[in-house]
């Protein structure tokens, strides 16, 4: 399991309920060290240990907690950096979720080991998409939904959002765009402010 | 060129420029006019724009007979920001010119407020901007794993018992021992091994040949004690032997003879001979230690009077000095 992964939900535990939840997590899912190094590898049974954890310690259904760190990795400020990357995807909302079909590539661009499962849009005409969420990664499905409800926002489209289980692992969700311009939306430029660092 | 309506340039080809045969800008596309405060069209090319490479180019002609190599150029008023060009003549005196940003994309992108659609579709510029956003944070995270690792290593190095040259316990480790003992009762005794020469072959041979001296020394004690004996180097050329359960002096003597000798042998660096030796201090516990650090301060003593006896040997501290009088030492 790739640590960026697993440290990703680590910052958005620590964000989102403080650190002493984490701690609890942690301890829940019988780390041997409460952080985890995004450039490094940890055995594959981490990730379920730590979904089971966070389920027992926040009293939610897995699927409400991924849907969480979706909407995190867009809309919190210490996440700033994926969203301004999420951002080169498209002009608009529409535009960004064609640029879907090569988001593991792209990822895979940024950090050459870490692989997404596969996702796959179909545009059924009427602003109406189907996203194919392939195996690989449980609960990624559900995080993608956070993923576009924010971006959704981000973009300042209206969007409705379903999901319905697909064969083997495999999800679809159901993208219903209401309207494109719907809300101002967040600004966005090409340069990077700083010049420097991101992250 | 009529083939082609030149307005389909200007999707295409954000950063194109026609040119008439007298040289003068007639359309120029949407993206040239952000990077320019000047109004381009009507205006001379090379009034707006200094073409430097392949070669300076100072008139219509020349630049024509650029067509189809890169040229560069840059604006000759603004943030002068370089450009990559090709020209091709469009058979009429006149000529087609595209520009592209090439790696200074990214400071274009800043400086003139770019956005995605000042670019063509097909072009790179995003996903070049994307890579260098999206590697920049890889590059941040990785150099911060690294500056975690190198504080874990020094503060493993800190915590560690061995000496990183010689492989032998290092002083902590030393002390670690030294209070076991002092825990357990058990009788042991101490040698304190200094060698002799060995700041000539530092000096004269470098500090390489010093370390493989050192860890020939390290071999050698290595060979000679007990298994459960525990050899330290203490500092620079000081050594310290523990010695469990063995307080015989015949038997120390035995051994220290043999250190000495073997010490003695000479090594080979670098095509040099390296010879040193070694002079050796022993004390032996009379029963229960209290405090190990009076052994360590006796073998001390013991090693001190076997350099002030010509070095090269080995004595048994025998007693506390008295007065003036220095240690009273059993010769070996």
């Amino acid at each position: 399991m790739h640590g960026l992964i697993l440290r990703t939900f680590q910052v958005f535990i620590e964000d989102t309920y403080g650190p002493k939840t984490w701690g609890d997590i942690a301890v829940g899912a019988d780390l041997d060290l409460p952080a985890f190094e995004p450039m490094l590898n940890y055995p594959p049974e981490t990730y379920s240990a730590l979904i089971g954890a966070a389920e027992q310690v926040l009293g939610k259904p897995a699927e409400a907690i991924w849907e969480d760190v979706g909407t995190y990795l867009v809309s919190h400020p210490n996440s700033e950096g994926l969203r301004r990357l999420l951002r080169f995807g498209g002009v608009d909302f529409i535009e960004f979720l064609h640029s879907l079909d090569d988001l593991p590539d792209r990822t895979r661009l940024a950090v050459a080991d870490l692989v997404l499962p596969e996702l796959e849009l179909t545009d059924s005409g009427n602003l109406q998409f189907g996203l194919r969420v392939g195996d690989g990664l449980p609960g990624f499905g559900y995080v993608m939904i956070g993923v576009l409800r924010a971006m959704a926002d981000d973009y300042g489209a209206l969007a409705l959002l379903d999901t319905e289980g697909g064969h083997r692992g495999e999800q679809i969700l159901m993208i219903t765009v209401i309207e494109t311009a719907y809300a101002e939306g967040r600004e966005f430029e090409l340069a990077a402010n700083t010049g420097g660092s991101e992250g | 060129m009529s083939a082609l309506p030149e307005e389909i340039l200007h999707l295409i080809c954000p950063l194109h420029l026609l040119l008439d045969p007298t040289g003068h800008i007639r359309q120029a596309g949407p993206t040239l006019h952000k990077i320019s405060r000047e109004r381009m069209e009507g205006a001379r090319f090379l009034e707006i724009f200094e073409v430097f490479r392949p070669r300076a180019v100072t008139s219509m002609e020349q630049l024509l007979q650029t067509e189809g190599r890169k040229i560069r150029l840059r604006l000759r008023s603004g943030v002068r920001t370089p450009l990559y060009g090709v020209l091709v003549s469009d058979g009429q005196g006149g000529a087609v010119i595209n520009l592209s940003f090439g790696i200074h994309v990214l400071s274009a992108v800043r400086d003139y407020a770019l956005t995605s659609s000042d670019f063509a579709p097909t072009d790179l510029a995003i996903e070049m901007l994307y890579l260098v956003e999206a590697k920049s944070a890889a590059m941040d995270a990785s150099r911060s794993l690294n500056t975690r690792l190198q504080g874990a290593m020094v503060e493993a190095e800190e915590r560690a018992f061995t000496d990183t040259l010689t492989g032998l316990s290092n002083r902590r480790a030393l002390d670690t021992v030294l209070e076991r003992f002092k825990r357990s009762g058990n009788p042991f005794s101490l040698m304190h091994i200094d060698l002799d020469h060995f700041k000539q072959v530092n000096d004269t041979l470098g500090h390489a040949a010093g370390d493989q001296v050192l860890r020939h020394v390290a071999r050698v004690m290595t060979d000679v004690v007990r298994q459960d004996d525990i050899a330290v180097r203490v500092g620079g050329d000081e050594f310290m032997i523990v010695f469990g359960k063995l307080v015989l002096p015949d038997r120390l003597s035995e051994i220290a003879e043999r250190l000495i000798r073997r010490i003695e042998e000479p090594v080979i660096y670098d095509g040099q001979t390296c010879e040193v030796s070694a002079s050796i201090g022993i004390a032996v516990t009379a029963g229960p230690v209290d405090d190990p650090a009076e052994l360590v301060e006796q073998a001390d003593m013991a090693l001190y009077a076997s350099k002030r006896a010509g070095r090269a040997q080995y004595r048994f501290f025998a007693g506390p000095p008295e007065g003036d009088i220095p240690a009273q030492l059993a010769s070996k």
